[in-house]
């Protein structure tokens, strides 16, 4: 049975515990064990923590790093943005020793260390790479034929270089993750356009990112979508509460959510109360 | 306006991890496919190119900077492969060290120093959480004073606190 450190974040559990509670069910379901990475922090943000102090983003990863470690365990994120902290940070402990030392040097003030042996995944890869799409298809109990536009985001597969799961401009990971529901995943301009949210520039450019935001909800609007399907909170927070004041209401899922609702988890399970936009099945 | 060369910024960008700036030949790929860029006053190749100047204080000065969403359509696209992103991240953490900080930044990253996470809890999640069958708080540092004084003891370390605090 595989097995995983399941990591929260910040985003998921804090905002949208129906994405963390559906998680749990939905991998449950698929014989994938999820141990709590108890005691683990933020990733912390690469947009604004590593935009802050490199050292910071990296000494505060490695204790995240290091807790798993511990656990013998790989991790297993549900969100981008610590999907692309955590992996970049591992990716860059676990290949640069100078680096190493110099974390550990910091580590070692609370009586920790890090090897450098940690993997980090990223849920949709696990569901596609580790469970494959066949043994999803018998979990589920419920068809569903939606339509769906499917939304990457930037960090799931971007820097490819490192993380090679998937083609940066015209990838198909999530498209067949979404269709083996029974839904469809519609075609648009620009799927693989950012929803603005990262890099700090939410926080500090609020409006520049709701421009981003827009463009994304026009082509999911002509695309015909009736759902919104996320691999990440924090896009699905900017989509969620972002749409009312821009006009639009295509409700929000993220992709385990989606899952649980084809695995006949119910509206009340889904936490599908905390959702701006409303969401009726 | 004269080149000035500035070695001492060289060495600070390549140190964390900018050093390949200089691999930019300019072709503007980079800002061609840039969102940010086409909303905004933000031009990617100009910013690289500024780098490979030592425009230091323009840099940091500028607003731009903090404009990247980080979605790293530049670098997946760049025909030298120029880490645009990493050199970002570089430039900020300059404009960072000479204090210019957003007060929205500043507030997610007091949010680590004293959470843990980027966000607070509240009641209204708690009682859900607790609805779903999860525990009202998460099992993270937020669950756990030694967890989280550990983590402040490494943010103290690396000097985090001079820059909530500043």
């Amino acid at each position: 049975m595989a097995k995983y450190a399941f990591f929260l974040g910040c985003v998921a559990p804090l905002r949208y515990p129906g994405i963390e509670k559906s998680t749990r069910v939905v991998f449950d379901k698929l014989g994938v064990e999820l141990v709590d990475l108890t005691d683990a922090s933020c990733c912390p943000a690469p947009g604004v923590i590593k935009a802050f102090s490199k050292l910071t983003w990296l000494a505060a990863a490695a204790r995240n790093l290091a807790l798993a470690e511990k656990m013998g365990l790989p991790i297993m994120t549900i969100c981008n943005g610590c999907y692309g902290s955590l992996f970049e940070a591992a990716h860059e402990l676990n290949n640069n020793a100078d680096e190493l030392a110099k974390v550990n040097e910091i580590l070692a003030k609370v009586g920790m260390k890090y090897n450098g042996t940690t993997k980090v995944y990223h849920f949709a890869e696990v569901l596609a790479n580790e469970v494959g799409v066949e043994k999803i298809k018998a979990a589920f109990t419920k068809p569903l034929a939606y339509k769906i536009a499917v939304f990457y985001g930037c960090h799931f597969l971007k820097p490819t270089d490192i993380k090679g799961l998937d083609d940066a401009e015209a990838p198909h990971i999530l498209e067949d993750l979404v269709e083996a529901t029974g839904c469809q995943a519609m075609p648009r301009k620009q799927p693989m356009l950012c929803c603005g949210s990262g890099g700090g520039l939410k926080a500090a450019f609020g409006d520049v990112t709701k421009e981003f935001t827009l463009t994304n909800l026009e082509n999911m609007k002509a695309s015909e979508a009736q759902f919104i399907v996320d691999v990440c909170p924090f896009c699905h927070l900017q989509f969620d509460t972002a749409q009312k004041e821009l006009g639009f209401e295509i409700p929000v899922l993220h992709l385990a959510q989606l899952y649980g609702i084809a695995m006949g988890m119910t509206e009340e399970e889904l936490g599908l109360a905390l959702h701006k936009v409303p969401v009726k099945l | 306006m004269e080149f000035k060369s500035n070695p001492e910024f060289e060495q600070q960008l390549a140190a964390l991890g900018g050093a390949d700036a200089k691999l930019c030949f300019q072709c503007g790929t980079c800002t061609a496919g840039c969102p940010s860029g086409r909303r905004t006053s933000y031009k990617v190749r100009k910013l690289v190119r500024m780098a490979q100047l030592d425009m230091k204080d323009e840099i940091i000065n500028s607003e731009e900077l903090w404009m990247c969403s980080t979605c790293y359509t530049c670098v997946e696209r760049c025909p030298r492969r120029v880490p645009i992103v990493d050199i970002i991240i570089a430039l900020r953490n300059m404009a960072v060290a000479e204090g210019h900080i957003k007060p929205a930044h500043k507030k997610t990253a007091t949010n680590l120093y004293q959470l843990g996470h980027t966000l607070a809890i509240n009641d209204e999640i708690k009682a859900t959480r607790a609805k779903l069958g999860l525990s009202e708080v998460p099992p993270t540092v937020m669950a756990n004073e030694k967890a989280m004084a550990d983590l402040k003891t490494i943010l103290d370390a690396v000097k985090f606190d001079a820059i909530v605090k500043e």
